[in-house]
């Protein structure tokens, strides 16, 4: 125990020595380190943005359909099991929000244009947790109840077919014996999302409406479950399995829309990839740094070997003196990171290329995000991979000759 | 001079390990920056390529506003004799004239709103990747034949083949009912879904009949030689387009924004990580360089006492760090160039790209793109902070004064 303080007196003192030399090296990894997480933040941010707007649109952390649903999302693949067996069934604990819907396409038409939708019967007051806009900021209103008659479309969509709040649209799409279903609505309100393809999308109607118009009786399309976390949705999926029992297609966001999972896989990857890349850029100065450090001590740890210091404490000595350097230039990184991302962490306005990342499946502000996972992640990474770069000049330094060592000009 | 030349060289072997490891850190940076940016290009030309070659060209003739609006009667009136009139004048045949309408597309047990494009059969291969891709059957061939072409999906959903007669109905650019009987005689597969699943092509002919059109189409379609090019092609339809006409020519940025704007967004987060990368090895180059002035001091002191110019030295620790530098360059271009042209031959997947490719529109292998400038970019970018990072160092000494600098221990 003594030894290991005077060891670590002694690395301090090192450190020290050449204060010049480690200033620049806390530098380089605190810059470093910095880099790593808030380029992770940033990613994170991005990835979390898109996968909780695309939730919002394709909604639900878990969905049920008919099996044959996801291939040909037509009325002949409805479910029987109706709103109200499902809440006697379902045991809320986990789950945050749940809802109902029919789901089918169809075709809109105004006195001017057509176009082609997901028609979407809701019911309004169990949308409201999954909803992807707010129902008080939909001009005009947004629907009341599931008997509600009107229809909720996207501005897009309303500007596309020269229509608006208070004139009338005909929806047509087909019930179950392929016959043609349709029928006049009033536009009653027009919502806003975060990209235009959304906004012409979607059109909401009553879910009781949309039944009646379809001629399925209690049949829907789809059930979604909403939890807490998307990257939890175990709890939620026992939920959904025992709600709405056998025979039907149970499966997680991630299963449903491939590219979402996908790309969180992409980028967990990625956060790795870049954290060892920018350690490799760092190892060179850091090893690089130990080896001068070694060097201009030949003589005096020529010194120390002949005085009975054991070699292993050499060794301990110089790799003391990496893991502070580290742990200092961690410190900074970590500091570093977190003042910075903090602040922007209300959002980073991106909209002057607001329509590329809306191909990229994002939305113009960018939230940064901070996990505290990732920073610890960031920080192991660079002090193993630290105290294996460090391994080799403390050898080195270790099995020096004392005699030899010492006579070193 | 030689002599200057021959004392830097041998100052910077003095110390082979730690030239060596500030120069691997270039090494590694400068080989890195090549294939990063080599891929980086070469998945943006793709990208754009793709991009274009499905419906957009480089550049379009339309109405006013019809790119936005994309609303029936907002017509190119005469559209086959002004596609002519500019295949002549360009003497090209990269064009061709479309129309494009929203209709009802029912077989015997289903309907979709879908979209329809009238093509002209003989030239719509020049400006689109959709003939190229039809898989099953054939193309579209007869000018004013009954017949249409359909994605994979629609196919699918339709429960139709090669061989059946599906419905189309729809509106007229006179708000009047559109209503054809069409013969399916291919099915194309783009492998994008969205395409798959809501477009389908007849002949242009057939097209105006169907819907009015008297002779008018919603764009002409003109491909040149090259993004560079678009301009000069630009004032060249110019020239052709009728006098009294408001017909407005778009260039394939206007068409897809996004498209760009995607680019830029990945740019400008793949241009902050390769500065960092950049920031980290000037911190190791200027951490040697310091050192290695440091470390001379004395001797600094003894030539400077002999009459040797500050300035001078000072020229000898860039004339250093200059050497490394390009050692570094070569290097890791060799480097660099070696493993992109491996992948040029047999591109890049990571898991994800599958999902990602089929999203954008991309292939799901990435092949880097080698020339110039991804190729240099990046490495005279580290070549140039190097040369920065070496200022201080050499800068330093001219605050150095002979007498105490001799004194050093």
């Amino acid at each position: 125990m003594r030894l290991l303080r005077i060891l670590f007196r002694l690395a301090w003192r090192n450190l020290w020595r050449n204060h010049r030399r480690t200033i620049i090296m806390l530098g380089a990894i605190g810059v470093g380190v910095w880099a790593m997480i808030f380029m992770t933040a940033l990613t994170r941010g991005m990835v979390d943005q898109m996968i909780v707007d695309s939730i919002g649109v394709l909604p639900g952390h878990v969905q049920v359909h008919h099996p044959d649903y996801q291939d040909d999302p037509s009325i002949s693949n409805r479910m029987l099991i109706s709103a109200d067996d499902i809440s006697e069934r379902l045991d809320t604990g986990a789950v945050k929000a749940w809802a109902s819907r029919v789901r089918v396409p169809a075709i809109i038409t105004s006195e001017r244009e057509s176009r082609g939708v997901t028609l979407l019967g809701v019911d309004p007051e169990a949308e409201r947790e999954i909803s992807f806009f707010d129902y008080d900021e939909v001009d005009g209103r947004f629907l009341t109840d599931v008997n509600d008659k009107g229809i909720v479309i996207g501005k897009k969509l309303a500007k596309t077919l020269e229509t608006e709040v208070g004139k009338r649209v005909v929806l047509m799409s087909q019930d179950p014996d392929n016959e043609i279903a349709d029928r006049g609505f009033r536009v009653v309100g027009l919502y806003t999302a975060k990209t235009k393809a959304v906004e012409e999308a979607y059109a909401y109607v009553g879910r009781r409406t949309a039944q009646t118009m379809l001629r399925i009786g209690d049949a829907t399309s789809e059930v979604v479950f909403l939890g807490d976390d998307y990257r939890n949705v175990d709890p939620i999926y026992d939920v959904a399995v025992s709600a709405v029992g056998e025979g039907l297609s149970i499966r997680p966001w991630y299963d449903i829309d491939t590219y979402l999972g996908a790309m969180l896989g992409v980028m967990d990857g990625f956060v790795l990839v870049w954290v060892v890349v920018i350690f490799l850029a760092l190892s060179f100065g850091l090893v690089n740094t130990l080896v001068m450090a070694v060097f201009e001590r030949v003589r005096e740890i020529g010194l120390m070997l002949a005085l009975g210091m054991k070699p292993g404490s050499i060794l301990g000595q110089i790799v003391i003196e990496s893991m502070l350097l580290i742990t200092f230039g961690l410190a900074i990184g970590n500091a570093l990171a977190w003042a910075t991302v903090v602040p922007l962490e209300s959002g980073i306005d991106v909209s002057i290329v607001g329509d590329g990342m809306e191909m990229w499946g994002m939305s113009s502000m960018l939230y940064p995000k901070l996990y505290v996972s990732d920073m610890v992640l960031a920080s192991s990474v660079v002090l193993l991979l630290g105290f294996l770069a460090s391994l080799s000049p403390a050898w080195r330094a270790s099995r020096y000759e004392p005699v030899e060592a010492i006579t070193k000009v | 001079m030689k002599i200057v030349f021959r004392l830097a060289w041998r100052n910077l072997w003095r110390q082979p390990r730690r030239t060596w490891l500030t120069t691997g850190a270039m090494i590694f940076a400068n080989m890195l920056l090549v294939f990063m940016i080599s891929l980086q290009f070469g998945m943006y030309s793709l990208m754009i390529d793709n991009a274009l070659q499905v419906f957009t060209g480089h550049m379009q003739v339309q109405a006013p506003l019809y790119n936005d609006e994309k609303k029936m009667r907002q017509t190119v009136p005469n559209i086959v004799p002004l596609a002519n009139a500019i295949r002549e004048e360009l003497q090209s045949d990269k064009v061709a004239a479309r129309g494009w309408a929203f209709a009802l597309a029912s077989s015997d047990d289903r309907s979709f709103g879908i979209g329809i494009y009238g093509v002209e059969p003989e030239f719509e291969n020049n400006v689109s990747n959709i003939p190229g891709l039809t898989s099953l059957g054939r193309y579209l061939g007869d000018n004013d034949a009954a017949e249409i072409v359909m994605g994979s999906v629609l196919a699918r959903n339709l429960h139709v083949e090669v061989g059946d007669e599906i419905t189309l109905m729809g509106s007229g650019v006179d708000g009047s009912f559109a209503a054809a009987v069409v013969n399916i005689v291919g099915i194309f597969d783009s492998g994008v879904t969205d395409i798959d699943r809501n477009i389908a092509e007849i002949p242009l002919g057939f097209f105006q009949d169907t819907f009015f059109m008297e002779g008018a189409g919603h764009q002409v379609v003109v491909f040149g030689d090259g993004l560079a090019a678009v301009p000069e092609l630009k004032s060249r339809v110019q020239s052709v387009l009728p006098g009294d006409s408001d017909l407005v020519m778009l260039d394939w940025d206007a068409l897809q924004p996004g498209l760009k704007q995607a680019i830029q967004a990945d740019m400008s987060s793949a241009f902050f990580m390769y500065f960092v990368l950049v920031i980290l090895v000037s911190f190791s180059v200027l951490n040697t360089q310091l050192m290695s002035v440091l470390e001379r001091t004395r001797e600094f002191g003894i030539v400077m006492a002999l009459g040797l110019k500050p300035g001078k030295l000072g020229r000898l620790v860039i004339l250093e760090t200059a050497m490394m530098g390009l050692l570094g360059v070569v290097l890791g271009v060799a480097a660099g160039a070696l493993v992109t042209a491996w992948f040029t031959t047999n591109g890049l997947a990571f898991p994800g790209m599958d999902e990602m490719a089929a999203k954008f529109n991309l292939p799901a292998r990435m092949y880097p793109q080698i020339n110039a400038l991804t190729l240099l970019a990046g490495p005279i970018t580290v070549f140039i902070f190097t040369m920065l990072a070496s200022i201080y160092p050499a800068v330093r000494l001219h605050w150095q004064n002979p007498v105490d600098a001799m004194r050093v221990a």
